[in-house]
């Protein structure tokens, strides 16, 4: 099960409003390379994998993820605190407002939903591994290109440490696929 | 960790106390995702002892002072001070 613990992973910090930047940050809550398709990925595949190493590091992963989630929710909040209704539109987001005033909402930058199609769990190891390291360089990528979308200091700060924990996740899961590897070769099954 | 001097802001006692459980859980989280991968590996973990002991004493002295921080937390005062603000999205 699951426990919500009262705290964010990394600190979510700053400097100033940023409208256009919050609409940007979306994406990484909502969008196909987002945390949320990023967790329910491996908390999804888990349930086939045949090796411990394997259920232990996608629990792990996955719910790593949703704290993920959380901060980049909290930025979205921070960065959108206190736009005026010329701000909102002037960023594109009048029809946000009007669906969602500034709640966090499980869309991309472009304000596309979230679909379960932005998900893969094959049931094959292999192909569900290399999935993974896949969507760990995506994010990773997308956390580039927030970077460059602003001048923030703070704003950089937690960005480039979310970006540093794709990479972390993309060595983990290539052990993982090694594991598997070294496991299927032994049992010769074909 | 993180880069405080990209601010003047002076922490309060309970930022203080939250920053210390962070970087301890984040040693403590990374240490066990390699742990995962690599279960005999017996410097990580020697490492994640140290790192978790650390860390559920500051949590308690944290949750004795601020409430809990987990609904399995436990409330030693009359009030259950794990609703109070400000909620992690909010400080």
């Amino acid at each position: 099960m699951f426990i919500y613990e009262k705290k964010l992973q990394y600190p979510v910090r700053v400097s100033n409003k940023d409208v256009r930047m919050a609409k940007a940050v979306l994406t990484q809550y909502g969008g196909p390379d987002g945390e949320l398709s990023a967790s329910m990925n491996y908390l999804t595949q888990r349930f086939s994998m045949p090796l411990n190493e394997l259920k232990a590091i996608l629990t792990d992963i996955g719910t790593e993820e949703l704290g993920h989630m959380e901060m980049v929710a909290t930025l979205f909040k921070k960065l959108i605190k206190g736009a005026t209704k010329d701000e909102l539109i002037a960023a594109g987001m009048g029809g946000y407002f009007a669906d969602h005033e500034t709640c966090p909402f499980l869309v991309d930058a472009e304000g596309e939903h979230w679909d379960s199609k932005f998900t893969q769990a094959k049931g094959d190891p292999i192909a569900d591994l290399y999935n993974d390291m896949a969507a760990e360089q995506k994010a990773r990528a997308t956390y580039e290109n927030l970077i460059v979308l602003t001048d923030d200091p703070l704003v950089k700060d937690t960005l480039r440490w979310l970006r540093e924990r794709e990479i972390v996740h993309f060595q983990r899961f290539g052990e993982g696929l090694r594991l598997y590897e070294e496991y299927s070769n032994s049992k010769k099954y074909f | 960790m993180v880069n405080y001097n990209l601010t003047n802001q002076r922490l309060n006692k309970q930022q203080e106390m939250l920053l210390e459980i962070q970087k301890l859980q984040f040693a403590a989280l990374d240490i066990a995702l390699f742990l995962d991968t690599h279960p005999n590996d017996p410097v990580a973990l020697y490492r994640h002892k140290m790192y978790t002991e650390r860390l559920r004493q500051v949590k308690d002295a944290y949750e004795m002072e601020f409430g809990p921080m987990t609904i399995m937390g436990h409330e030693v005062g009359d009030s259950w001070r794990y609703i109070n603000g400000p909620w992690p999205w909010e400080s």
